[in-house]
């Protein structure tokens, strides 16, 4: 098995194991789920709201999955071990940001279609919204991997953490809103796409650089 | 520089570690200055100082994660940097929620050794917890299954920080057999401990000079 392929298991066993990738999802389909209770029935009310919120809660379930991501590999030692790795830094990071994207990204993809029909998107609009989904969780993802390895030494870091990753959230979540609301959605999906693939190429390589610092 | 220390390139067979007027410091204190010696195949180099004295920066510079403040080190006769050696810190980089058997498969992944769990069981007395996730271990058979890393991928150099903490009698019998069969067969030791543990070392650092 190659380096990726072990840290891309190992990852993934170990947050379905702990229950750990559930509370997110759960998140955010309780978050989508209570606004048309809370809102009330106004279909026009719901179909300006939804797209935003959706995007809220698919943001901030990712942002609650990043503290602990590299601060526990510092904690137990396991970063000086993928240090040693004969592979590079950048792939294991990028190993272990693919595991989260497919435990958390992936499901919340899912998620979308229950939590867009609660608040009232147009079925025949459900494709585009979780397409956005699934690319813009892939940016958070990227994006969030530098955070987290940023505040990984950090005591109680979350703070610290959403200050860096929030801003850098900013785009998929206005193209992502734009898709949900049926806004130019070609165009709005290319760039999402364009996040992605750069906070995929990018994050990793940050990151390792970031841990490398955080190793001292 | 790469990020695990200068290595020399050039071609050679024999196995060696050369550090250099070695100084480290930490958050603005010198930890030692100057510090230089060497080490041959075989060699069990033994580092000794008190607590806070330096012995862990000094293995964690010789792994490359601690950038030194001057000095050099050299590791010679190594073709592979990144194949070139173990570290074996105070924490014992493992998982709560991982079994045994799924830490040797993954560092023989991230590693590319080989998981030869059965024999890496048999050595450290494991098989009957194989399965059994760490945080159901004892704090000396999580320290065996981290030593088990040595077995998992072969490294000509292994740097142990207190390698027998937690250990009992018969752990730290395994211990001295893998560090007298590492150093029979060509490779090279250094071990942080705070009282000797076992085998007469070659050569004794004391930390700080």
């Amino acid at each position: 098995m190659s380096a990726f392929a072990a840290t891309f298991r190992r990852e993934l066993q170990l947050m379905w194991s702990g229950g750990g990738a559930l509370a997110p999802i759960g998140y955010f389909l309780g978050a989508t789920m209570l606004v048309p209770l809370a809102m009330g029935p106004d279909r026009a009310l719901l179909e300006a709201a939804g797209p935003p919120l959706v995007w809220i809660a698919a943001a901030l379930s990712i942002l609650a999955t990043l503290e602990r991501l590299f601060q526990a590999d510092l904690e137990d030692g396991s970063l000086d071990q993928m240090l040693l790795s004969p592979a590079p830094l950048e792939l294991i990071t990028f190993a272990k940001g693919a595991a989260l994207w497919v435990a958390i990204g992936l499901p919340l993809t899912l998620a979308g279609a229950p939590a867009a029909i609660a608040l009232q998107a147009p079925v025949d609009r459900l494709p585009f919204i979780m397409t956005s989904l699934a690319l813009g969780t892939a940016a958070f993802v990227g994006v969030g991997l530098v955070g987290a390895a940023l505040t990984a030494s950090v005591k109680r870091g979350g703070v610290l953490l959403a200050l860096i990753v929030l801003p850098l959230f900013a785009p998929p979540i206005i193209f992502g809103a734009a898709v949900a609301s049926g806004e130019d959605v070609t165009a709005a999906l290319s760039i999402l796409a364009g996040c992605a693939l750069g906070a995929a190429a990018l994050g990793p390589i940050a990151a390792a650089a970031a841990l490398r610092l955080q190793a001292e | 520089m790469s990020a695990r220390g200068p290595f020399q390139d050039k071609p050679q067979n024999k196995l060696g570690l050369r550090v250099e007027a070695l100084t480290l410091s930490r958050g603005g204190r010198v930890l030692f200055d100057n510090l230089s010696f060497a080490a041959a195949p075989g060699a069990y180099v033994e580092v000794q100082g008190a607590n806070g004295s330096g012995k862990t920066s000094l293995l964690r510079a010789l792994a490359g994660f601690l950038r030194p403040q001057s000095g050099e080190i050299v590791f010679e006769g190594v073709d592979e940097p990144a194949l070139a050696f173990h570290y074996i810190g105070h924490a014992n980089g493992l998982k709560r929620e991982a079994t045994a058997r799924e830490h040797l498969l993954y560092w023989a992944g991230l590693f590319s050794g080989s998981p030869s769990e059965d024999f890496v069981a048999q050595t450290l007395d494991l098989h009957r917890v194989l399965n059994t996730p760490v945080r159901a271990l004892s704090q000396g058979q999580a320290r065996r299954l981290a030593l088990a890393r040595l077995i998992v991928a072969p490294r000509s150099i292994w740097l142990l920080d207190e390698p027998a903490a937690a250990l009992d009698d018969a752990g730290k019998a395994v211990l001295n057999e893998l560090i007298a069969s590492h150093r029979a067969s060509g490779g090279i030791v250094v071990a942080a401990v705070h009282e000797p543990v076992g085998p007469t070392p070659t050569q004794t650092l004391r930390v700080p000079r």
